[in-house]
């Protein structure tokens, strides 16, 4: 395979370019990890604990929207953030920012949905005691999240994943303009429609070798937050 | 908690308003993807201190971005378009840029055709050839529909793809299942994954492929950046980048005749398709 031989001599060949390639991908997807966990992990505890109307439409509803096609999440973001549409005035179309809301978007209910599963298992586990202390309802939903903070790192992560690894939004929402918007996903897709499959394929690898690290730290996480509650 | 949103805003408010000075163009895959913008913009950037944002579509796509009012400047390369968008009051100013042309391309030692209507007519006449059609409403796309129908052929079948996708996925698709497609000089020049594939036809008067210049209206769209927008025209039209435009060559081939200038003699037959010699 000569091709994969000079993919990863261009690897290796790392270039500042393509460091900030990387870079901006990582701060992209990061941020909106972290807006979507502020608003998915909460409201998934809550969908675990509480039961209340509508409480299993809104299960389905948002197990349904994970498998939302980013293509379609780009779109409805596009058209919320153009010019012509709601909120145009504010001119983030084609910014770092609108890629952020895309990705939040778009990894919100899988944040949403893997929190609920954490977190229903401890609730069984811990309703009684948390009943008999009669705490608030927001220590209620602190101690779970907390007691459940592996799992829940565990699906940071694979959020973040789907973030760093979808396409389809990012090249609607950002433009893949170059040096400004232009991330790993969309340099992968731009190298391979100008035939230079090489370096469409290094940067897949080093996109590869970054989904890699994370499942192993989901992996290393995972056992830790076993091998602790055994312990305790 | 609290640190993390704090975090989260400030990452947010830098990358929002990281940037003042700069205009955003809607323009083709044919011209970002033969490396003209990586070559132009900067000797720009740095004369002006503007920094130029590049959105690459479709043509189609980019006359929409722009109609949507999402770009200050639209370059594309299908004229009729050009003129309605203009005509509809969406855009300002229209001016020659440059051009280059189309050419149909496909397996080499095939078959060898006389012509572009020789070509095309056998293609729908014949279950041994397969042709790629982008399908995007892209201006090669929409060139590629005036021939069919300039020859009075209805492209239809099984040999006729059309596969919605770029320029690049268009040859990309050629190479690897042997078929016929009609590309953009600048692109097929540039494409690193030819494979098989080779120009056999080219060089006739429906292949002229004009790029133009719109700004856009800022009694449409106030928000518009009119006066950079301005300043960008007039520089990519000036005699100096002009020039340089004609100078871009990419392993000896030019890629792009300009043609701002009207005293300037137009050859149809773009130069592009010879070597160039010093």
């Amino acid at each position: 395979m000569s091709i994969l031989g000079q993919a990863i001599d261009l690897v290796l060949s790392a270039d500042a370019e393509l460091g900030r390639i990387v870079g901006l991908s990582l701060r992209v997807s990061l941020t909106a990890t972290l807006i979507a966990s502020l608003f998915a992990i909460p409201m998934g505890a809550a969908l675990a604990i509480w039961n209340f109307r509508f409480r299993q439409v809104l299960i389905v509803i948002s197990t349904s929207l994970m498998a939302l096609p980013p293509v379609v999440v780009g779109l409805m973001v596009y058209l919320l953030l153009s010019r012509a549409g709601p909120l145009g005035s504010y001119g983030i179309l084609f910014t770092p920012a609108a890629m952020i809301i895309a990705q939040s978007v778009l990894i919100f209910p899988i944040v949403l949905a893997l929190t609920r599963e954490a977190i229903l298992p401890l609730n069984r586990d811990y309703e009684n005691l948390l009943n008999a202390l009669n705490v608030s309802p927001t220590q209620r939903l602190k101690t779970l999240i907390w007691d459940a903070r592996f799992a829940i790192v565990t699906a940071l992560l694979a959020g973040f994943g789907r973030a760093l690894a979808e396409v389809g939004a990012v090249i609607i929402v950002g433009g893949n303009i170059a040096g400004f918007t232009r991330v790993m996903t969309t340099t992968i897709a731009l190298e391979t429609s100008k035939g230079n499959l090489q370096l469409a394929l290094a940067l897949g690898i080093i996109l590869l070798s970054i989904a890699f690290a994370i499942n192993i730290l989901i992996h290393w996480i995972g056992s830790f937050g076993r091998k602790y509650q055994v312990v305790r | 908690m609290r640190f993390i949103t704090a975090c989260c805003f400030l990452l947010f408010s830098t990358m929002t308003f990281a940037e003042d000075k700069f205009i955003t163009i809607a323009s083709t895959t044919s011209t970002q993807n033969s490396g003209l913008y990586d070559y132009l913009l900067p000797q720009f950037t740095k004369e002006t201190g503007i920094d130029v944002r590049v959105v690459a579509v479709g043509t189609g796509q980019a006359i929409k971005i722009a109609k949507n009012g999402d770009a200050d400047v639209l370059l594309v390369h299908h004229r009729s378009s050009e003129d309605a968008f203009v005509a509809d009051g969406f855009g300002i100013d229209r001016r020659d840029v440059m051009y280059n042309d189309f050419v149909l391309v496909g397996p080499k030692d095939k078959a060898n055709f006389e012509n572009l209507e020789a070509a095309l007519t056998t293609f729908s006449s014949s279950n041994d050839y397969t042709f790629v059609s982008r399908g995007d409403d892209s201006g090669t796309h929409k060139r590629e529909r005036e021939l069919w129908a300039a020859f009075n052929l209805s492209p239809q079948g099984d040999w006729y793809r059309e596969i919605g996708a770029g320029m690049g996925a268009a040859l990309n698709m050629s190479a690897s299942i042997e078929a016929y497609t009609l590309s953009d000089r600048g692109t097929w020049l540039s494409f690193g994954n030819k494979g098989n594939l080779d120009i056999v036809a080219q060089g006739e008067d429906m292949l002229f492929n004009p790029y133009g210049i719109i700004l856009v209206n800022p009694a449409k769209h106030p928000h518009v950046k009119i006066d950079m927008a301005r300043q960008f025209s007039d520089w990519i039209i000036s005699d100096r980048t002009q020039s340089i435009i004609g100078e871009f060559t990419l392993n000896g081939m030019q890629l792009f005749c300009p043609n701002a200038n009207p005293e300037q003699n137009i050859d149809v037959i773009c130069p592009s398709s010879v070597p160039k010699v010093d």
